[in-house]
């Protein structure tokens, strides 16, 4: 897929997340043990032969652009293409802060003018899914589509997760002729996975045509409003695909690598995922380490009990700890005889002694950044 | 070009032949070490974290791994426009080609190199131990000192002296007189094979020694001794700290060990004194309802569905369920199967053991193939392997690398066997 270019969104302000956004983009939150959300958009697009990204970004930055860097483990620090990384900025014909999507890709429309690839894939930061993109790409190709959104059938999410997802429906040769965003009663179970490919030419045109209206959203102003007169397609994605959406979908998203299926569709294909690397040393377990059904990361030390949890880089878990259903993110530390169900450690926390912390698996207990407990 | 004030030269040329099949088709440098590491990665990373940037590695056994390994030195930080690593293998001169022939000679036929990268001092290092060390102090006694030539030491229990060279020195340290490998050691300070040369002074000597006939070219047996002759001043540098030669299945075996253990004596959990070393690109590891890990190190991308015990597993290691990995160290992408009992035994990169396998059964008996080599309960099974199912292998077994089931006449080996490949195999 030489011949397509990548942008990847990443979101606008929110606490969707709780805690675990405050201090950073959902694209950049921790996930898996080793990864941020983002890894797996911007693999999917390397394994797909996509060598030229350009990532939006516009709150908490910081985190994320440490993490991308000059994108070299993603083999994208080039001479020519390789990633690229669009703040806001000010100027004399740019708009300041992203008002949408659309705004925000109009406002660097700079790199799509400056790329020569034929087509753009544009797609999202805050999605776990192994995905290869050439087949969307040939299906969009052969249907001669204006923009083809990647879809999927999202019957293994509850109904309230479904009504936070833009609904379509679309007819036998696959053209979308409704697409509802946030409905309150969903028509059929099909969503969007907000991946769209796009000829790079034509969505100059959109995005030139749409800010001059006054729009700045990519799926209501530009989607929506042109469905009669644009030749919109679903593409069908049956793989596993999950949101950050809600704190919920977060926690169970992580818990799911346990399953080995998830696991080896996710991370252990021959599409890798990529992900900035850190040189701990592999994991060590002390003679009293108990550790079942998790995931642990190099740089930890164990010598409590672990159970149905994932571990990050460089824990800590100290004797007589109890951990079950948790999260616990890079450098946090356990301490002795602390007790702990269903709860989220964000990076380097410390729960000292003897600590009880139980929470909901529903709603699990979420300790910030840096917390000591 | 700004110059360096030092540069190392690192021999990574050595076979390691008291490693066997571990060695046979990679330098010991390159020998999978702690679970992650290859043995080089710890020079390389004594010598980032010294602030030293620019490294010649000279290379001559079996040097693909060993290339591939270090590229262009990205996972040392060593990709770098001035300086960096640069691999220096035997070449062709206009009228011959010559191998290395001695430690000094290596170092000799890259002179150029030094000379273009135009330093005042150089360290000559070698990637066959296991320790960290701060280069940078020993080149801060060198120069405050004044020495022509600083030898790193280190003191060895007196009965074990006589395996090393020895610098025998005045009471401030300087050397007076240098031994190898002597009967009756006057002293316990072991040279470590580091080196810190004015290089002004080395070259000479170099060049001096090239022309010798009767020199070996080393730097302990021929350079140094020059040296003291000429009444140049040399010091001992007094190094206190971990420092391991894993030089024989025992030592490697052993060494591995004690990083399993509570407080090990080599601390890999420094946060000031990294390890570096290329990531595989593996997810972290998973250990399943049915697995149990203790006392062990272990590695991403392994899945463990048995039982892990004072063992060493490197990346991408999967040990299937109803199997028990005891005092072993399991190398990168090995498999072992079900039901299987893996105890004292050394298994190398890429293998498949399969299921009903044991190994480390019985009692030690002497190697009918080279007990120079293989002289311990360790069993030995290389890299690319097959071991077929319902194998047993005793003690003290070695299985070559790229052996196949066919390869095996019988599904026992006991103590001291073997398989190896071609004619070898009896």
């Amino acid at each position: 897929m030489k011949s397509t270019m990548g942008i990847i969104l990443t979101d606008g302000m929110n606490n969707r997340l709780k805690e675990l956004s405050l201090e950073r983009s959902i694209a950049a939150v921790p996930f898996g043990g080793k990864y941020r959300a983002i890894d797996f958009v911007l693999s999917n697009m390397v394994n797909s032969g996509i060598i030229n990204v350009g990532v939006i970004t516009q709150y908490n930055i910081r985190s994320l652009m440490d993490h991308l860097g000059s994108g070299k483990e993603w083999d994208l620090d080039r001479k020519n293409e390789g990633l690229f990384i669009f703040p806001p900025y000010l100027s004399e014909f740019g708009t300041g802060w992203y008002k949408g999507t659309a705004d925000a890709m109009y406002n660097n429309i700079t790199f799509l003018e400056r790329s020569d690839e034929e087509y753009v894939l544009i797609g999202q930061g805050y999605a776990i899914y192994n995905m290869d993109y050439t087949p969307m790409l040939e299906q969009h190709i052969e249907t001669g589509a204006d923009i083809t959104v990647c879809c999927r059938d999202m019957s293994d999410f509850s109904i309230e997760d479904q009504k936070r997802m833009g609904i379509v429906e679309f007819d036998e040769n696959k053209r979308i002729y409704n697409f509802m965003e946030k409905p309150l009663k969903p028509k059929s179970s099909i969503a969007s996975m907000g991946v769209y490919i796009v000829k790079r030419t034509f969505l100059i045109d959109l995005l030139q045509d749409s800010v001059s209206k006054g729009y700045s959203e990519f799926v209501t102003d530009i989607i929506l409003r042109q469905l009669d007169t644009l030749k919109i397609y679903a593409y069908m994605f049956n793989g596993y695909w999950r949101p950050f959406s809600t704190i919920q979908l977060y926690y169970r998203t992580n818990m799911e690598l346990l399953n080995p299926k998830v696991r080896q569709e996710l991370l252990m294909d021959r599409r890798k995922i990529f992900t900035k690397v850190k040189d701990e040393p592999p994991a060590k377990y002390n003679s009293e380490a108990k550790v079942r059904n998790s995931i642990i990361a190099d740089g930890c030390i164990i010598e409590g009990e672990v159970e149905n949890s994932v571990l990050f880089r460089g824990v800590r878990v100290m004797k007589g700890a109890k951990i079950k259903d948790c999260l616990i993110m890079q450098g946090s530390e356990v301490g002795p005889d602390v007790d702990m169900q269903y709860c989220i450690l964000d990076k380097a926390v410390k729960i000292s002694a003897g600590k009880v912390l139980k929470g909901d698996s529903e709603w699990p207990l979420i300790v910030g950044k840096k917390v000591k407990v | 070009m700004i110059r360096k004030e030092i540069i190392a030269l690192l021999l990574a040329g050595g076979q390691g032949s008291r490693l066997g099949v571990l060695t046979k088709n990679l330098a010991k440098p390159a020998v999978l070490y702690g679970g992650k590491y290859r043995i080089i990665d710890f020079t390389l990373s004594n010598c980032i974290n010294s602030g030293i940037d620019t490294i010649g590695v000279l290379t001559q056994y079996q040097p693909l791994q060993l290339n591939k390994h270090i590229g262009i030195g990205k996972p040392w930080d060593l990709d770098r426009m001035n300086g960096g690593v640069t691999i220096l293998a035997p070449y062709m001169k206009t009228e011959r080609g010559e191998w290395y022939s001695g430690t000094a000679d290596a170092v000799f036929q890259n002179i150029h190199y030094v000379d273009e990268m135009n330093p005042k001092y150089v360290i000559i290092l070698s990637g066959d131990h296991v320790y960290k060390m701060n280069y940078a102090k020993m080149l801060e006694e060198h120069k405050a000192r004044k020495a022509d030539a600083t030898i790193s030491v280190i003191d060895v229990p007196y009965e074990e002296a006589s395996r090393y060279g020895i610098m025998n020195t005045d009471g401030e340290g300087n050397i007076i007189e240098f031994e190898e490998k002597p009967q009756n050691p006057k002293s316990t300070l072991a040279s470590m094979g580091i080196y810190i040369f004015t290089w002004e002074l080395l070259r000479e000597y170099l060049i001096n020694d090239h022309v010798k006939c009767d020199s070996n070219h080393d730097f302990g047996r021929n350079i140094i001794p020059a040296m003291l002759d000429d009444g140049k001043k040399l010091i001992a540098y007094r190094f206190e700290g971990y420092w391991r030669d894993v030089g024989t299945i025992k030592t490697f075996w052993e060494s591995q060990m004690n990083l399993t253990e509570r407080v090990p004596d080599f601390n890999m959990f420094d946060p000031y004194w990294r390890i570096f070393s290329p990531n595989p690109i593996y997810p972290a590891h998973f250990i399943s309802d049915t697995g149990h890990v203790e006392t062990s190190v272990i590695a991403e991308g392994c899945m463990i569905y048995g039982t892990v015990r004072n063992s060493v597993i490197f990346p991408g290691v999967t040990i299937n369920k109803d199997t028990v990995v005891e005092n072993s160290i399991i190398m990168s992408d090995t498999l072992i199967g079900a039901n299987s009992e893996i105890r004292y035994t050394i298994v190398g990169e890429n293998s498949v053991i399969g299921n009903n396998v044991k190994t480390g059964e019985g009692e030690f008996a002497p190697s009918t193939y080279n007990p120079k080599v293989y002289n311990c309960d360790i069993t030995v099974i290389g890299s690319n392997t097959v071991v077929p199912n319902n194998t047993v292998l005793g003690k003290n077994v070695v299985i070559d690398n790229y052996i196949t089931p066919h390869d095996f006449s019988t599904n026992v080996i006991p103590s001291g066997g073997f398989v190896m490949k071609g004619d070898e195999n009896s």
